[in-house]
């Protein structure tokens, strides 16, 4: 115990003692005050987006619903989560803007709460938008929530009410890898790796559906409400020429009573979800793997998080001080900085989160040689000192130029891109600003498993900036015109950019990435630390584990 | 008097018995050890973990728990005295404190018995002999007769002397037994007969004493300490009018608005009084006041300690125990007269558990929840159980005494209320908030006490009438936020693993999460909605529609337990707080406000789960039929063994599912081999069962009740249903009768039934009706649940719970009942055929 206080005040000592960072704006300055409002308007449409979004299906599809009893899909997950705790959930906006905006989160809601103090993954149909059925993307959340579950070790609960794959679109979400069939896949492996699997048949699960439940650890399933079986009714006639109600032919009392396939007979949904909870209750689920979450006094951050929004803008061109993010992010304002004079375009140091200690890497400029070798160094010592990292991405690429080539730009951007890549702890990546070519890579992008990846509403992530690919593309196109002798005017030249920087501009935004899962959701600046915290929670319950670097070519 | 000595008669106390129980128990133990006396309790069955066990240095068993058979039985409690060395017994108050018999028993054994000598209980105890022996001490009697002779003839001439109105009471009588009023002449036979009856039967006599009866008079008692050298002081007075069932609640010392001549006389008189009857020890002198004139009139004298002598003791700072223990030691009074100085002013309150609205009947069970004020200078709380104990159907169903002194009266009465407002008491009814109300009516602030004053003043001080009805808003967030964060708290304190949490309010990115808590007040439904806000501890709230409201609370646990802080606007207000199974308190300045939280749907179905449907018992395990228990026709009831089987050497016996007949047996016979599953006996299929097998009901484990009107022609009624939840029609079944249904509902009801039987679908039907409503529960429904009530909003309709052995229960309208039992001479037929006349057979109301 003594030894386990002198630690505690060790680290207690080495972070009060870090400095405060961070400077207090001048709020009157037109500058802050442009960004604040433009930031704002972004933050207000990106509730507005959500509220929409987490309305479900349509009017009539919602009193359909619940005039049979049942509660809404977010409901379910409050009543499954720890009464008044925290619920992070992911990919809200996933499908935004996508099959003619008639899936609103995919149909299905992922999210991490707690049940009885245990961080869950919750994966749960939306019955209400077209029946709960899978479209490619509902697949993409799946599994994505799976893997995120996997990642992390947390016990999955799925609350299944789904009419199975969306028929039309079978051809995407039957037969690859990644499609339906690998949710099975990830069930059976999950479990094996001793991650639990818990399923609540609160409505159909037919077909390939059947076997969510089936594949689970413990299952549970409402009378009169939930059927499980391979074909249903109208099937086993056009088949079979049987003729059977859903409920006698996979309803509980079957499952329950006779086929054993379900292992707990629910009356209605509230009594399904709090036998759920008895389920995790009972998972004796101490997960040794666990990393231990230091206790230290949790101080908030000395600056206000609010005043991100005038500091940052909407304009992603204006550059801010990262530190200036980070002083609103992490306990107390504190932040130990490494290598502050060296490589200043990326700015590491040590701080903490909710009491945990984190490694911040932030963008403060273009990635030059030197800061990508800072990184890769920073990295490491993370790695060898067991500390998640916490990428905040504001990155426009490696500097490019006959200059930095010499300087092998190259090879010391690729020590980055193996550092991250061999990082096996905890990678939280929050896009802040841009995210473009190669610097989404060297600083943690979808590509390289983060275990969460969030972006701003003001954030844009491309290959390159539009602009800048229009040019390429449109110098492509004059050389191949001067080529063939023609001539080539500015009216060609409009003719080539114009759409390209619009193609750029309408794929960089958020709401393009979240609709596809490349990224885990949209989240509003002020409430960053909070989804950082939550994020980081999830992923302590996985081990730490040891990370081995390839090599590193010098 | 030959109990007068002039000599000191020291004798020894160091151990004393006390028989008796709870706070009196309790009370007389602090003495005791505060004098260094060793103490001896007694205990029933129902007493073994009571307070007044645990207190004692020595405890001993005395029988089951009904008092005649434990605390009255003075053998017993004589033989403990003796095994425990006990010098004396200190009876406390009730129980044997008055008891003639015990007293000589224990002068026969040598034991002290700590109060009067026998004679005068004797003499104190018959009213007759009592007024008599005080009227010729020169203390002031009301006008009566209380003669020997008690012919009819005698009775009514002395009853012309003395005038009415006339009081009739029991010679023998106590506690409003016995007792009647006759305003005028014409009544007085027909009251005296009454009387007479009652005490006979509660007293095995009855001689009849006549009063003058005084309308409304206060009642003031006088406390006086005898010692057994003829020495007699009094202790003030102490007013005791306001009372119910002829029972105290509340006593306050000195009497308000009395005159120091009037004191000073009540105080003589009762000096005089306890002379005359060679009084020792602690009595109490009862007079009756007259309201406005301030005549005082003997009543009878206690002798004995009373309940309420803490008032007197915080007003004189005495000790009555340890004078007792003192006095019967054979110490002569320990003050004079002119040094019991009276000082400020003393009020006691008598928690009950009991029900004020309900005519202060008394409850019984268990105190799952108990936080008492604290005591400090000034405030005692006599108790004698704790949280989690019982309040025995045994005995007396006080839970404690709460004792404030102020400088004054007014001080006193504000500082009682403030002590009162920190009762928080939940699993039993109490009449803490009716004292709260009491202590704070104008009329009793004012003074104006009498005997009457609880019936006089009925609208302000009761719980379901005027503005203690209605829920205001303030209270409605308290109770919904309150609630919230209890659960949230409850719900992880068990947890070890909490990982990181970010928020204390229900986190949500991009969004705020939305709850509506459901709770019944006084039967009405409320809704309250609940935002949570960013900042931590802050929600928006909104009741009944009404205006969204922005709130912070915190729960915090302080010795009183949970308190609630709310800022709502801008007045912050910290409330007591606790939840207790489905009931959430918020205690404020008015007391308990309490409303219920409705159970989930599945919390009360789990239960009727096992209220099967099925028709047929059938084998559990392949094995041998030993025994067939029923015949064919035979009636059963649920849970009736009705054959048994062998396998593996193991006996099982199968049991009726349900209440019903048996319709017919497998062709099986003992010693057959059957299988798993295999059907032996079959319960007759009923109509109604039939009916609701069809409906594949999804709520069929909530008590369904249906309602179907019947036709003129009296077909079969349920032609046609509709789900309860959805109001759709549930199976096929047309909807010709205008067929609907309701959900029983349970007190409290769930919220969701209102609309689930509007009126205007029962019109639905378009013949007659009401008069000819039906309803019809489902077999599966919980009926050990009752009692149910009606849902139907519209009319009152008082339903009639028709049951039958084969479980058709059907209900109908006791109008309907009544108009056809009127007519029933010309049209008899107009019954439907079935399920009415065989429901006829046993009404139950419900």
């Amino acid at each position: 115990l003594v030894k386990g206080v002198r630690r505690l005040n060790a680290t207690w000592r080495r972070y009060s003692t870090a400095s405060v960072i961070g400077t207090e704006p001048n709020r009157n300055d037109p500058y802050y005050q442009e960004n604040k409002a433009k930031m704002e308007e972004l933050v207000q449409e990106l509730r507005l987006k959500t509220s929409d979004a987490i309305k479900g299906g349509p009017e009539e599809a919602i009193k359909r619903h619940t005039s049979r009893g049942k509660l809404l899909v977010r409901d379910r997950i409050n009543r499954l989560v720890d009464e008044g705790s925290d619920v992070l959930e992911l990919s809200t906006l996933a499908a935004t803007g996508m099959y003619k905006g008639q899936v609103p989160s995919a149909g299905i809601v992922t999210a991490i709460g707690k049940v009885h103090g245990h961080d869950c993954m919750i994966v749960a149909n939306d019955a209400t938008v077209k029946g709960g059925t899978y479209f490619p993307v509902t697949i993409k959340k799946h599994l994505r929530a799976q893997s995120i579950a996997q990642e992390c070790r947390l016990p999955c609960i799925y609350l299944v009410d789904s009419g199975g794959a969306h028929l039309p679109d079978q051809a995407e979400v039957f037969p690859d890898r990644e499609h339906f069939g690998r949710i099975f896949y990830n069930q059976a492996n999950m479990s094996a790796e001793g991650i639990p699997q818990i399923s609540v048949v609160m409505g159909s699960c037919t077909a390939g559906g059947a076997y969510i439940p089936s594949m689970s650890d413990e299952s549970i399933i409402i009378k009169n409400q939930g059927t499980i079986f391979l074909a249903g009714p109208p099937l086993v006639k056009a088949a079979t020429g049987e003729m059977v109600s859903a409920e006698d032919l996979g309803g509980a009392d079957l499952h329950c009573r006779q086929s054993g396939v379900t292992d707990h007979y629910a009356q209605d949904d509230e009594h399904a979800l709090h036998l759920a909870r008895n389920v995790v209750a009972n998972l004796n689920w101490n997960n040794d793997q666990k990393t231990r979450i230091y206790t230290q006094k949790v101080e908030e951050p000395v600056h206000d998080i609010n005043d991100l929004h005038g500091i940052v803008g909407a304009n992603i061109q204006r550059p801010f001080d990262i530190r200036e993010v980070i002083a609103r992010v992490v306990d107390g304002s504190r932040f130990h900085e490494f290598k502050q004079l060296y490589g200043e375009t990326l700015v590491c140091g040590f701080a903490s989160v909710y009491g945990h200690p984190v490694g911040v890497i932030g963008n403060n400029g273009v990635l030059q040689s030197d800061s990508a070798l800072k990184g890769a160094h920073f990295i490491q010592l993370c790695a060898a000192r067991k500390i998640p990292l916490l990428f905040l991405q504001n990155i426009t690429g490696f500097m490019v130029g006959r200059e930095a080539e010499a300087g092998g730009i190259a090879k010391n951007g690729a020590k980055m891109v193996t550092a991250v890549s061999c990082f096996k702890g905890p990678k939280i990546t929050v896009l802040v600003g841009g995210s473009f070519g190669a610097g989404n890579y060297g600083m943690c992008g979808r590509a390289y498993s983060p275990n969460f990846l969030y972006m701003w509403p003001n954030a844009r992530i491309s290959i390159m900036g539009g602009p800048q690919a229009a040019t390429v593309l449109s110098l492509v196109a004059k050389d191949k015109a001067e080529r063939g002798g023609k001539p080539w005017t500015d009216e060609d030249e409009k003719k080539i950019r114009a759409p390209l920087e619009a193609q750029f501009e309408r794929e960089g935004l958020p709401y393009f990435s979240t609709a596809r899962l490349w990224d885990d959701g949209i989240v509003a600046p002020q409430d960053t630390r909070k989804v950082i915290g939550l994020s980081l929670s999830a992923a302590l319950n996985a081990p730490f584990r040891d990370s081995k670097f390839g090599v590193f070519r010098m | 008097h030959a109990g007068v000595k002039t000599d000191l008669q020291l004798r020894n106390i160091d151990k004393v018995l006390i028989a008796n129980r709870g706070e009196i128990a309790c009370r007389v133990m602090r003495t005791a050890k505060k004098l260094g006396i060793r103490t001896v309790a007694v205990y029933s069955d129902a007493d073994k973990h009571a307070m007044h066990v645990e207190m004692a240095d020595e405890a001993y068993h005395i029988g089951p728990a009904p008092s005649a058979q434990s605390y009255l039985n003075a053998n017993k409690i004589l033989e403990v005295a003796k095994k425990s060395n006990s010098q004396a017994i200190h009876p406390g108050y009730g129980f044997l404190s008055e008891n003639v018999e015990f007293c000589e028993k224990c002068a026969d054994e040598g034991v002290i018995f700590i109060g009067p000598p026998p004679s005068a209980i004797r003499d104190m105890g018959i009213k007759s002999t009592s007024k008599a022996i005080m009227s010729s001490a020169g203390v002031p009697i009301v006008k009566g007769y209380h003669g020997e002779d008690q012919s009819i003839e005698r009775l009514l001439a002395e009853a012309n002397k003395i005038g009415f109105p006339l009081m009739i009471k029991a010679v023998r009588g106590g506690g409003g037994k016995g007792m009647r009023i006759a305003m005028t002449e014409d009544e007085f036979l027909s009251q005296l007969e009454s009387a007479k009856r009652e005490s006979l039967k509660s007293f095995g006599d009855e001689s009849m004493l006549l009063e003058q009866y005084i309308t409304d008079p206060r009642h003031v008692e006088v406390q006086v300490f005898a010692d057994m050298y003829g020495n007699a002081v009094h202790l003030f007075e102490r007013d005791c009018s306001v009372q119910r069932r002829h029972q105290k609640i509340i006593e306050e010392a000195p009497a308000p608005g009395l005159s120091e001549e009037t004191r000073q006389a009540l105080g003589s008189a009762a000096v005089r009084a306890a002379k005359a009857v060679g009084y020792v020890g602690a009595g109490t002198v009862e007079f009756i006041l007259h309201r406005a004139t301030h005549d005082f009139h003997f009543m009878e004298m206690n002798t004995r300690l009373q309940v309420e002598h803490p008032i007197t003791e915080m007003i004189t700072g005495t000790d009555l125990v340890e004078w007792q223990l003192r006095i019967a030691a054979g110490e002569p009074l320990p003050v004079k007269q002119e040094d019991i100085v009276r000082r400020g002013w003393a009020v006691e309150c008598r928690i009950y558990a009991e029900e004020p609205a309900a005519g202060f009947l008394p409850r019984a069970g268990t105190l799952h929840r108990l936080t008492q004020p604290t005591p400090e200078e000034f405030v005692r709380v006599e108790t004698g159980v704790r949280e989690g104990q019982e309040v025995s159907v045994h005995y007396d169903p006080m839970i404690a005494k709460l004792v404030v002194w102020g400088k004054d009266r007014n001080q006193a009465l504000a500082k009682t209320r403030r002590k009162l407002s920190e009762y928080k008491v939940a699993g039993l009814e109490t009449n803490v908030n009716f004292l709260l109300r009491l202590a704070g009516a104008s009329a009793f602030v004012s003074g104006d006490v009498h005997t009457a004053f609880i019936p006089q003043h009925e609208r302000e001080l009761f719980a379901n009438t005027g503005e203690h009805a209605v829920l205001s808003e303030h209270r409605a967030i308290q109770a919904a936020l309150g609630y919230i964060i209890q659960s949230q708290l409850s719900s992880t304190a068990n947890d070890t693993w909490k990982g990181i949490s970010v928020s204390s309010n229900a986190w949500r990115p991009n969004y705020q999460l939305r709850k509506t808590v459901h709770f019944k007040f006084n039967d009405k439904d409320i809704k309250v909605n609940v935002k949570y806000e960013s900042a931590p501890n802050t929600y928006k709230v909104q009741v009944e529609g009404g205006e969204w409201r922005q709130v912070e609370a915190t729960l915090t646990t302080t010795d009183l337990g949970l308190q609630l802080t709310t800022k709502v606007d801008d007045k912050t207000s910290n409330v007591g707080f606790l939840t207790y199974d489905q009931e959430v308190h918020v205690y404020d300045e008015h007391g308990q406000t309490v409303v219920h939280v409705p159970r989930a749907k599945y919390q009360s179905a789990a239960s009727s789960e096992s209220a099967s449907t099925t028709n047929s018992a059938a084998s559990p395990t392949p094995g041998v039929l030993e025994r067939i228990l029923v015949n064919k026709g035979d009636k059963v009831v649920k849970g009736q063994p009705l054959f048994v089987v062998i396998a593996m050497k193991m006996e099982y016996v199968v049991r009726s599912p349900r209440d019903g007949v048996v319709a017919s047996l497998a062709d099986v016979k003992q010693g057959d081999a059957v299988g798993k599953g295999a059907q032996i006996v079959v319960l007759e299929t009923s109509v109604l069962m039939r009916l609701f097998d069809d409906m594949h009901t999804r709520i069929d484990n909530e008590a369904i009740v249906w309602y179907a009107f019947v036709t003129s022609l009296g077909q079969y009624p349920a032609t046609g249903y509709r789900r309860a939840s959805t109001g759709r029609p549930a199976a096929s079944g047309s909807q010709r009768n205008g067929a609907c249904c309701a959900t029983l509902r349970r007190t409290p009801p769930p919220s969701t039934l209102r609309s689930t039987c509007k009126p205007a679908r029962l019109d639905a039907g378009r013949e007659r009706p009401h008069r000819s409503l039906l309803a019809l529960v489902s077999p599966r429904a919980d009926l050990t649940r009752l009692p149910y009530r009606s849902d139907c909003r519209r009319a009152p309709v008082p339903l009639a719970l028709l049951s039958a052995a084969d479980l058709i229960l059907s209900l109908e309208t006791a109008e309907y009942q009544n108009k056809e039992a009127r007519r029933t001479v010309g049209a008899p037929a107009r019954r439907p055929a079935g399920v009415a006349t065989r429901a006829a057979r046993t009404p139950v109301l419900v």
